[in-house]
Formats: structure tokens, sequence, C-alpha cells
């Protein structure tokens, strides 16, 4: 039987843990609304550039000198996976969900004799690959210390892709991230960035059907798309990094609320211990009170 | 008969409006958009964007790249990086234009792209400073 002592400190020691998992459930729900209201915002111009993409892409994906940002090197032999993941934890299942996807997507491709490599976004995946795929790291990147992630780091990410790319080190590249499906859900959602056409897959669908071939090309299709291309990319990134982010704070939320009430059910149980631990001492006392009068 | 212009950075929609006209700063040269105009997609580079209302300039935009989508009746902007002309800030477009200046004299020039991006950026650099002289 614990001590009445030990159990007040218990008690005290929980209460507190309850107090931080409590703020730290506020704290994300207030950035939660900022990372939603930013991803939103986001929004429109990822929408126009995905039209015009589409719009450019269908003339230029039969051609055959079309940008290799595009169309892909032709080759399917060497993988980059780029997973983003977050700097902090406490967030329940959210970082580890998307380190183990990413590794078992890793070594499914190994399996089927590719060459992959890791890029990671976020410190927390970073220190998950580093201890058992160190040696496919290709970089990594943090944004420790920053309140919200901004196109230019998105951009200087993609800028790091696309010229290991032009480098040659890799043929296809995807982005792994945990997709904000609501609060309470994030799913690990899979986004192809090079080939952008997804390879002459739309060869298949008829080039006129959306009635966007007829617009009319400034300065040339080329050198319009070798410009799109990487801001494409870019924005794709950004994306998925507001996502992750909203991702990452509405599942430390989750996690922080879970958290508390665990913290409560435990103080109710450790107080009623507490209780029955002392009425029992106190009727030790009576009873010996009494025997020591009746024995008189 | 109006157009429906929509300007966009990629952090947010800035502008979405119904105008009479936009000027807006094309590669191959300034384009005056009016409702009506032919579908056209283009790249933009450095320079301002006029908007007009009956004939007067009602705002003035710093664009420093990126590309317009242009409709019948309708003129979307996707801005690189964007500003309204007075926050142009004289000592850090000074700054740029240098910055720019130095990039292209190093750039080698048997990289397309590298020269292509140097020489967009001190073009933008370039007019961010002589927009300056509108301010």
């Amino acid at each position: 039987m614990p001590s009445l002592k030990s159990l007040r400190n218990r008690i005290s020691s929980v209460k507190s843990t309850q107090k931080i998992t409590k703020a730290m459930k506020m704290v994300a729900a207030a950035k939660l609304r900022r990372a939603q209201s930013q991803a939103e915002a986001a929004q429109p111009y990822a929408t126009r550039m995905a039209s015009m993409m589409a719009a450019l892409a269908q003339g230029a994906a039969s051609n055959p000198n079309a940008p290799k940002l595009l169309v892909g090197t032709g080759a399917d032999k060497r993988h980059l996976i780029v997973a983003v993941t977050a700097d902090r934890g406490l967030a329940g299942p959210f970082n580890s969900s998307l380190s183990r996807a990413a590794k078992a997507r890793v070594r499914a491709l190994q399996a089927e004799g590719k060459t992959v490599q890791l890029f990671a976004v976020g410190r927390k995946g970073r220190d998950s690959f580093r201890r058992d795929m160190a040696d496919i790291m290709m970089g990594d990147v943090n944004f420790v210390g920053r309140k919200t992630v901004e196109f230019k780091d998105a951009e200087a990410i993609a800028d790091r892709i696309i010229a290991a790319f032009n480098d040659g080190q890799f043929d296809v590249c995807t982005l792994m991230f945990n997709k904000f499906v609501s609060v309470m859900v994030q799913t690990v959602a899979e986004t192809p960035l090079i080939p952008a056409a997804g390879g002459p897959a739309n060869d298949n669908e008829k080039p006129e059907q959306s009635g966007t071939a007829d617009y009319e090309i400034e300065p040339d299709d080329g050198s319009l798309l070798d410009r799109l291309l990487p801001r494409n990319l870019a924005i794709q990134i950004y994306r998925a990094l507001l996502e992750s982010s909203a991702g990452f704070y509405a599942s430390q939320m989750t996690a922080m609320d879970g958290a508390s009430r665990n913290a409560g059910d435990m103080i109710n149980r450790l107080t009623m211990n507490y209780n029955r631990t002392r009425q029992a001492n106190i009727t030790r006392e009576l009873i010996e009170i009494i025997s020591g009068a009746e024995a008189l | 008969m109006t157009l429906a212009l929509e300007i966009i950075s990629p952090e947010r929609l800035l502008l979405a409006r119904q105008v009479s006209m936009v000027v807006i700063p094309g590669t191959e040269g300034d384009l005056g958009i009016l409702p009506e105009h032919a579908k056209l997609i283009t790249s933009l580079r450095g320079g301002m964007i006029d908007i007009y209302e009956d004939d007067e300039i009602i705002d003035r935009f710093f664009v420093s790249g990126g590309f317009a989508e242009i409709t019948e009746t309708r003129c979307t902007v996707l801005a690189d990086e964007i500003m309204k002309l007075a926050d142009i800030n004289r000592d850090t477009a000074a700054e740029q234009l240098a910055a720019a200046e130095t990039e292209y004299r190093d750039v080698d020039e048997a990289d397309p792209t590298a020269w292509r991006n140097a020489s967009d950026r001190l073009i933008t650099a370039q007019a961010r400073i002589d927009a300056l002289a509108h301010q």
C-alpha cells in the first residue's frame, strides 16, 4: 500500500502534466487554424497553375523534344522519394506513419531492383531515416525554429531537386506527405513530381476535348514550359508542406486531447486510491484506540 | 463590358475584381487586355501591372515575373512575387539590382537555363528601379 504522501505527490505531478498537455492542445488548435487558412489561401494559385499546365502539357507531351521535367528521362530505374514530416513530435502517429510508409515504399522499389534515394523534409523523418537508411539519404532540410513555411522554402527544395535531376541523379521523383483530410484523419499521400505529366499516359485521351488547345502561347510552348515546370514543382511542394503542417497541428491537437483525457482518468483513479487509503488509515487508528480502551 | 481580373501569388489571392482594362508586362512586350481578348497564355517579365477603370489607372502593382492566362472574359495573373507600387523600397531595389548585375556578369554562358534565369533577374531588377520613377 503506497503511503499517502507518495500518492499526493503522484496526483500533483499528473495534474501538472495535464496542465501542459491542455496548454499544448490549445496552442496546436490556434496554430492549426493558421495553417489551415494558409493552406486555403494557397489553393487558387495551385488550381490555376494546374489548369494552365494541363493546357500546355497536352500539346507538349507528344513532342519528342518535350522538356524532361514533363515527360521524364524515359527510364524508370532510379527513384527519388521526397518525404515530408514535421520537425517536432508529440503528435501521435503523424511522423512515424509517414516514415513507415516511406520506408515500405523504398523497400518495395528496391525489391523490384530499382535504385532509391531519399530526401527528407523535416527533422523527425530525417532522424528516422538516418537510423536504418543512412546510405541512401540524398539530403535533408528542416524548418526548426520557424513559425510558418513560406513559398521561398518550397522553391529552395524544388531548386535542389531540379539541380539533382538535371545532373542525372535519378529518373523519377515522388513526393510523400501527410494529407490533411480532417482534424481527426491524416493519410499518407503520394504525388509524382517528375515526370510531371505522369508519363505519356494521356496519349489515349482526345487532345481537343477540353477546348484548351486553342490558346495562343507567348513566347512559345517550349520556353513557357521551361519556366512553368520548375514553378509547378515548387507549388506542389509548397502545397505538400502546407498540408503537412496543417495535418501536424491537427494530429498534435488530437494527441494532446487524448493525453489530457488520460491524465484526467489517472487523476480520478489516484484520488480514489488516496481517499481509500486515508479512510483505511483512519479506521485502523480508530480500531486501535477502541481496542485499547476496551482492554482497560 | 468588363473583364474579371485575378491577381494571385503563391501565398494568396491578392485581388479579384471587375476592371475595364489591365496592362500586363508580357515577356514579348506589354499587353493591354480588354474584354473579348483572344485566349492566350503568356509568361511575364518583371514590370508594372496597371489596372484601368474608365480610362483611369486605379491601381498599380509591380510583378517580378510569372504567368498570365487570358480568356474572353477573364485575366488571371499568376505572379512570382508581387507588391503594390508604393511598397517598393528604394534601397532593397538598388541592392537587388547590384546582386543581379554581379550574377549576370559571372554566369556561365554555356548553360542556357542559368543564363536565362540570370538575365530574367537582371531585367526584373532593372524594371523595379524604373518603376520607382512612377511612385
